[in-house]
């Protein structure tokens, strides 16, 4: 479609580059950049990926729970006295802070996604209703938040805050490496790596397979169902309002009503490319898709390309491997 | 789709079918034709279709005409409030119920969730800015063929996106289509040809001039756009119901009923998903073209994904599967910010909720389909049975031939494939 455009348009200036010069002089920053990005989508995506495998639902809302969590840690740092500069305290005292301000956000988050599943989802699981009407709730539901908040907080964007003075630790291939960067990446696989292993080895993560396999079958072998269909949403709006803290600090302009739209989709996107719901494919399209997105970015000059190469590698993977790299549901993977 | 697999027996006695009827009360947004009938719409809908061809028109033939005289009239307490001009709320009326209509084809017949369906409303406005706007470098056309240009370019659109897709399952056709939607935005405003934010001004209108020297259709003058967009919407809802009630129509609601049995009794089930969602494509192209040519402006902040939402709400409260249904929900989703100005800025969260609620509480919508398909599909079979195993053996074949007012028409067994293989 594009290349048609484009050689119909009139010979106009650059709105689309092929710039590789400029691509290989910032290769590491892009790399190191499109890591921390990947981790984020990451986090979000394992909430889509959970729920996909749990109950083959594409939760559209979850995009919602998640910019609440940003409100949640938002709020939060404003209430700590956190403003646009950078905070004038000790190591420690921002440890502390920010450490709240993500068990504020993981607590909007855990809440939104647990009342969503039991006012909106949890009726129509009672009446056996087909798939459509799930996907019709889910979308109204995202869209009624969406407004909510909207009529909240108003269309302008929360004031931006710093969270602490962002400064390079150590240099990889010339490159700074970032402590925003480092923290990022670092506790978002950690966490990544405890879902794991809760998922693989733990009873419930247990009873979360069986429930993806087969929930009749799971149901009549004592799993209590319900209860793994309400924890699976609650862990999803855990990482969410990990990845809202996260999001904060990396893009602090980002807090706004309809913030969590065009980040769902690419976090929905990088569940698809890893294989959805697979925990490692999260991970892995998590971290792919940053990288592909800051790549074509700088490839293509122009920052909202991103969100352009981010959907065209969801309908690539959907074309050419739909089940995505990792490919495995959530039900199959090994214990 | 259908939460019952494969054929299962034919009721024998009407009160099991009653009883199977009452059970399926609101499974499907499409399948409420086992719901029992309480009164109100259902009651109405029943008989209309009671009636004979002739009477239908004596009916129809003066709400037509009263439809077109809808913008000369100004009703009070009817009419929008002041501030909004009552022709041009008919216009967006008509063309919200044009755009529920085609999205009812994506949607209510082949039950594919098309969350972007504003990507090819703007994909319609942008061709037939481009190919009048004076401000665009492309060759100028008449605005008027403009129409089936933006048609086929929408339906090309359509078909580019639904390729990858529609061999999956229906969830991601809902998410790729929703971030369609978004990207159609961001392209608008990247693309230098496409004009980003200044946009088209001046879009072209079909010629004509009045009197006064004005041109009739004005982009202020609501009335002349309402007759062409009615206009359209009448010859469009002849072909939807002649396509609704053939092949193609048939296998629309087979694989909406249960895309793996359809494919099994010989339905290409992709080819008609394509199809449908092409042909949705292509109206949701057409109203666009219409609205660029009467607002007469097109950019890039025109075309916001939730507006997609509002068009899924009116399908899907109008009662998805029905035509009528759709008008009403389109016409609907459009009126009530025009009328009610003091809500209209909490339109999109009146919208959202209600979305929810009526998925919770009446998922076949204010006005829901009737499945003639699925109880002739079921007459059929009773019929050919009732042959082969001797006279009186099925009851319920009776049953099924009131149709109307008694007969409950069809558990979702034998489906309409029995008979699409015939025909």
């Amino acid at each position: 479609m594009i290349p048609t455009i484009l050689a119909a348009a009139p010979p106009s200036s650059d709105w689309i580059t092929l710039d590789f010069a400029s691509l290989a002089q910032n290769f590491w920053s892009a790399t190191f950049d499109g890591l921390t990005f990947g981790s984020i989508y990451a986090l979000v995506a394992l909430g889509y990926t959970l729920v996909y495998g749990v109950l083959n639902l594409i939760n559209f809302a979850h995009s919602e729970v998640f910019i609440l969590g940003c409100y949640g840690v938002w709020f939060t740092l404003s209430f700590l006295g956190f403003g646009p500069s950078a905070p004038n305290l000790g190591v420690g005292a921002i440890v502390v802070n920010l450490l709240l301000a993500l068990i504020i956000g993981i607590i909007a988050s855990a809440l939104t996604a647990f009342l969503l599943e039991r006012l909106a989802y949890k009726p129509l699981r009672k009446r056996n209703a087909p798939r459509l009407v799930f996907l019709i709730t889910a979308i109204g539901a995202s869209f009624t938040i969406q407004y909510l908040i909207f009529l909240w907080r108003g269309p302008v964007p929360e004031q931006a805050l710093t969270m602490f003075k962002v400064k390079p630790i150590f240099e990889v291939f010339g490159t700074y490496i970032y402590n925003d960067q480092l923290l990022i990446v670092t506790a978002a696989i950690i966490m990544m790596v405890i879902i794991e292993r809760f998922i693989s080895k733990s009873r419930t993560g247990r009873g979360i397979r069986a429930v993806a396999q087969d929930p009749d079958t799971a149901t009549l072998m004592g799993v209590n169902k319900e209860k793994i269909i309400i924890t699976t949403f609650v862990i999803g709006g855990i990482l969410a309002g990990a990845a809202a803290l996260f999001y904060t600090m990396k893009i602090p302009s980002g807090v706004v009503y309809n913030g969590g739209f065009i980040l769902g989709i690419k976090a929905f996107a990088a569940a698809v490319l890893g294989g959805i719901g697979n925990v490692r494919g999260a991970l892995l399209g998590g971290l792919l898709l940053g990288l592909i997105g800051n790549y074509g970015q700088i490839l293509l000059g122009n920052s909202q390309w991103t969100d352009v190469v981010a959907f065209l590698v969801l309908v690539l993977v959907l074309l050419f491997r739909p089940e995505g790299i990792l490919g495995t549901s959530l039900g199959r993977s090994k214990a | 789709m259908s939460m019952t697999e494969g054929p299962r027996p034919l009721r024998t006695s009407k009160s099991e079918q009653q009883t199977e009827a009452s059970e399926a009360v609101g499974r499907l947004p499409g399948t409420s034709a086992d719901v029992p009938r309480r009164g109100g719409m259902g009651g109405w809908s029943d008989r209309w279709r009671e009636m004979p061809r002739q009477k239908q028109w004596l009916i129809l033939i003066p709400v037509v005409i009263l439809a077109f005289f809808l913008p000369l009239m100004n009703i009070p307490f009817i009419t929008t409030e002041p501030g909004n001009d009552w022709p041009l709320a008919c216009q967006a009326m008509a063309i919200f119920a044009l755009v529920a209509v085609g999205l009812n084809i994506v949607i209510g017949y082949a039950g594919l969730l098309d969350l972007g369906y504003i990507a090819f409303f703007a994909v319609g406005s942008y061709t037939a800015a481009m190919l009048t706007s004076p401000d665009s470098a492309f060759i100028k056309i008449p605005y008027l063929w403009t129409i089936p240009v933006a048609i086929a370019v929408s339906m090309f659109v359509g078909v580019l996106l639904g390729l990858p897709t529609l061999r999956l399952r229906g969830d991601y056709l809902a998410i790729v289509t929703l971030g369609f939607g978004e990207i159609v935005r961001i392209l608008a405003t990247l693309i230098p040809a496409m004009k980003g934010q200044p946009g088209f001004q001046n879009v072209g209108h079909p010629p004509g001039t009045g009197p006064d020297g004005i041109p009739v259709f004005a982009n202020s003058n609501g009335t002349p756009w309402y007759w062409l967009t009615l206009g359209i919407l009448i010859v469009l809802l002849f072909l939807v119901g002649n396509m609704e009630r053939s092949r193609v129509g048939r296998a629309w609601i087979a694989i909406r009923e249960d895309e793996d049995a359809a494919e099994t009794m010989g339905v290409p089930t992709f080819k008609y998903k394509v199809w449908a969602f092409a042909l949705g494509a292509g109206v949701g192209g057409m109203a666009g073209a219409l609205m660029g040519g009467q607002v007469g402006f097109v950019n890039n902040q025109k075309f916001d994904v939730v507006t997609s939402i509002l068009f899924v709400a009116a399908v899907v409260m109008g009662g998805s599967g029905n035509k009528v249904g759709a008008i009403v929900g389109g016409a609907l989703v459009a009126y009530i910010p025009l009328r009610f100005t003091a809500i209209a800025e909490y339109k999109f969260l009146i919208f959202g909720i209600a979305l929810i609620l009526i998925m919770i509480y009446r998922p076949q919508g204010l006005i829901p389909a009737k499945q003639r398909l699925l109880a002739y599909g079921t007459k059929a079979y009773a019929a050919v049975r009732a042959r082969f195993s001797g006279k009186g053996a099925n009851p319920s074949g009776t049953g099924g031939t009131g149709t109307g007012g008694t007969g409950k028409s069809a558990p979702p067994a034998p489906k309409p494939n029995a008979e699409g293989a015939t025909s």
